[in-house]
């Protein structure tokens, strides 16, 4: 965001000399109509499938009484949240949002970063470009693939692991109904499933370390592994903080789909997450205004969250979102 | 300059995790791919690893079979293109203007489009709007909803930013071009990467959505692929397909397995056919993305 306004300042420094900006701005409406009319039905569609929804969310402090609409509805205070805060369940969701989330953020942030750091050592065109290939493809598997090729492979009948684990001597394990394994499985298939295409943005940010930087630290007598630690990790340093940043951000923001996809009644105690838990008691059980606070409550902590670890970032080193 | 032994010793490893890497992610899909034209007993029994076995294709004549799936992947089809067109359009007419210096409120434009990226009103209240404006369960909800993405509005702006000159802009309005003129003479036929990309992006994302439809859509005839993909692959609901005659309980479990495997690899053939030809264009998305940070 930070380049945004700098280009946008030196851009209209070259059309215009600060003093003149609001005599020139109406100018530029009426010399650029055309382009607001283009503009307009972004503004339309942001306005109404954005920021209308943002409305909405006052049903979360109101009964949602569905003949009086939204605005309509009476305000009940924080009762819906004090509900959620109280109900049974409500330790669970959470311990098993940030437990996903938390165990997300360990497994897959280095690990692409890893990657990136090996496939850029990598000096042969071909070899380079196969590893590439390979572990991008995953990231176009639909998520109902899968989630379907998951449980394949774990399926306790006919599942390639479970075959090899009863070859090699081993008690057939249901992985998919045991919800002690559900956090291993979502995080580490994730991995399989984005570690390549994560990687592409580390090794953008390591095409840019100076060669000259090489250079000297070979002249230097450094090693291929000092050289990757002290001239490449620092290089693309910034590109890890920013990453760091929106990933810490989102760690309460598991996402629906996958989730929900693996989940079944015998594996709910490890799997039930704020999102399934909002779809359930929303969407299916028609509760809007209670599922409404669950929901704000976790885009609140999302954005709060965001909001910290940014400015964290921007004290600890100078690198940040905005 | 010759390396050091340790170096060497380096390079190797980093070959071998490498190598490793890539065996682990390519061969559950290379195992879908045979196990999907092996015979399902064999599959079974654990006998297909690097081989198709008694090549059989019941899986694929079972899937054929079904007209409802096939209707799935006729309706896939066209939210694609649909919704891709609709996208593009979308996408172009917020990047382009954003991406001139000269349009006045440019600044607060982004910041209100970024904002929707990190906080949203959330599943329910956009439920309810949908319900709302009567698009429960029709065509339209499984594209509009979903008509522009922030991210890839960035990455167009960007390159129209960054790779666009401004000089043959400036010319084109000095010679009396219109903005729309210069747009769609100028700007967008320089554009090919870029659109290549959002095509791509865009497409892919609306092949393989299923939340849109499982939340808005109740009727079955207007299901993309994905809902009853989620049917066979992940509830095991395909009775209609399995127990067309008197076979055995083991028979047709079996049946099951390899229906599962062909509707994976059917799925996604048109991804793994145009995937390699296509690799370089994504990989290009995403370099544009990251320049921009």
């Amino acid at each position: 965001m930070k380049q945004t306004t700098s280009v946008n300042e030196q851009a209209r420094g070259s059309r215009v000399s600060g003093s003149r900006a609001k005599k020139h701005r109406f100018h530029s409406f009426r010399r650029n109509w055309d382009l607001y009319l283009l503009f307009s039905p972004v503004i339309i569609y942001f306005v109404v499938f954005h920021y209308v929804p943002m409305y909405g969310v006052q049903i979360a402090f109101k009964d949602f009484i569905a003949n009086k609409g939204i605005t309509g509805s009476p305000w009940v205070g924080f009762k819906h949240f004090e509900r959620f805060f109280d109900s049974f369940y409500f330790w669970r969701i959470m311990k098993n949002t940030l437990g996903i989330g938390l165990y997300e953020l360990i497994v897959g942030f280095p690990i692409p970063i890893l990657l990136a750091l090996m496939i850029h050592e990598i000096r042969s065109g071909k070899f380079r470009r196969f590893v590439q290939t390979v572990t991008y493809m995953p990231h176009f598997l639909s998520t109902v693939v899968m989630v379907g090729m998951i449980m394949m492979f774990l399926s306790p009948v006919s599942g390639l692991i479970n075959l090899a684990i009863t070859a090699l001597g081993g008690e057939t394990i249901s992985f998919m109904t045991e919800p002690g394994w559900f956090k291993s499985i979502f995080v580490w298939s994730g991995v399989w499933q984005t570690m390549g295409w994560s990687s592409i943005i580390y090794l953008a940010a390591l095409a840019g370390v100076d060669p000259q930087l090489h250079d000297a630290a070979k002249v230097d007598g450094a090693t291929r592994l000092e050289r990757i630690w002290h001239v490449n990790i620092p290089g693309i340093a910034p590109t890890m903080v920013l990453l760091l940043i929106l990933n810490v951000g989102s760690i309460m923001g598991v996402g629906f789909e996958k989730v929900f996809l693996m989940q079944n009644a015998l594996n709910m105690e490890a799997s039930d997450v704020i999102a399934t838990n909002v779809y359930r008691s929303g969407i299916l059980g028609a509760q809007y205004s209670y599922s409404a606070a669950v929901g704000l409550f976790n885009s609140v902590i999302n954005f709060i969250l965001l909001l910290t670890v940014n400015r964290i970032a921007r004290k600890v080193s100078s690198s940040s979102l905005w | 300059m010759a390396q050091s032994r340790g170096d060497r010793a380096v390079e190797w490893m980093i070959y071998a995790a490498l190598v490793l890497v890539s065996v682990v992610v390519l061969y559950p899909v290379f195992f879908v791919g045979i196990a999907s034209i092996s015979n399902p007993e064999n599959v079974m029994r654990g006998e297909v690893w690097l081989w198709p076995k008694n090549i059989s294709l019941v899986g694929y004549e079972r899937l054929f079979a079904n007209s409802e799936l096939m209707k799935g992947y006729g309706n896939t089809l066209l939210y694609t293109v649909a919704g891709t067109m609709l996208n593009l359009v979308m996408t172009i007419a917020a990047a382009y203007p954003l991406s001139r210096p000269d349009f006045s409120g440019r600044t607060i434009f982004t910041i209100l489009i970024v904002f929707t990226m990190f906080f949203s009103g959330g599943m329910i209240p956009t439920y309810l709007l949908i319900k709302d404006l009567g698009m429960l369960d029709t065509f339209w909800v499984m594209i509009i909803p979903s008509a522009l993405s922030v991210w890839n509005m960035l990455i167009m702006k960007t390159f129209f930013q960054n790779s666009i000159p401004k000089e043959i802009q400036e010319a084109a309005f000095m010679d009396g071009c219109s903005n729309m003129k210069v747009l769609t003479r100028i700007v967008l036929p320089l554009s090919g990467p870029v659109l290549a990309v959002m095509v791509l992006f865009y497409a892919v994302g609306h092949w393989n959505s299923y939340f849109n439809a499982l939340i808005y859509l109740s009727d079955r005839d207007k299901y993309p692929l994905q809902l009853f993909l989620r049917e066979i692959l992940v509830q095991g609901q395909m009775q209609e397909m399995v127990d067309i005659s008197d076979d055995s309980l083991a028979r047709s479990m079996m049946d099951a397995e390899a229906i599962k495997y062909a509707a994976v690899i059917i799925t996604n053939l048109p991804m793994l056919i145009l995937y390699p030809f296509l690799q370089k264009y994504f990989i290009k998305g995403v370099m544009i993305g990251a320049v921009k940070g």
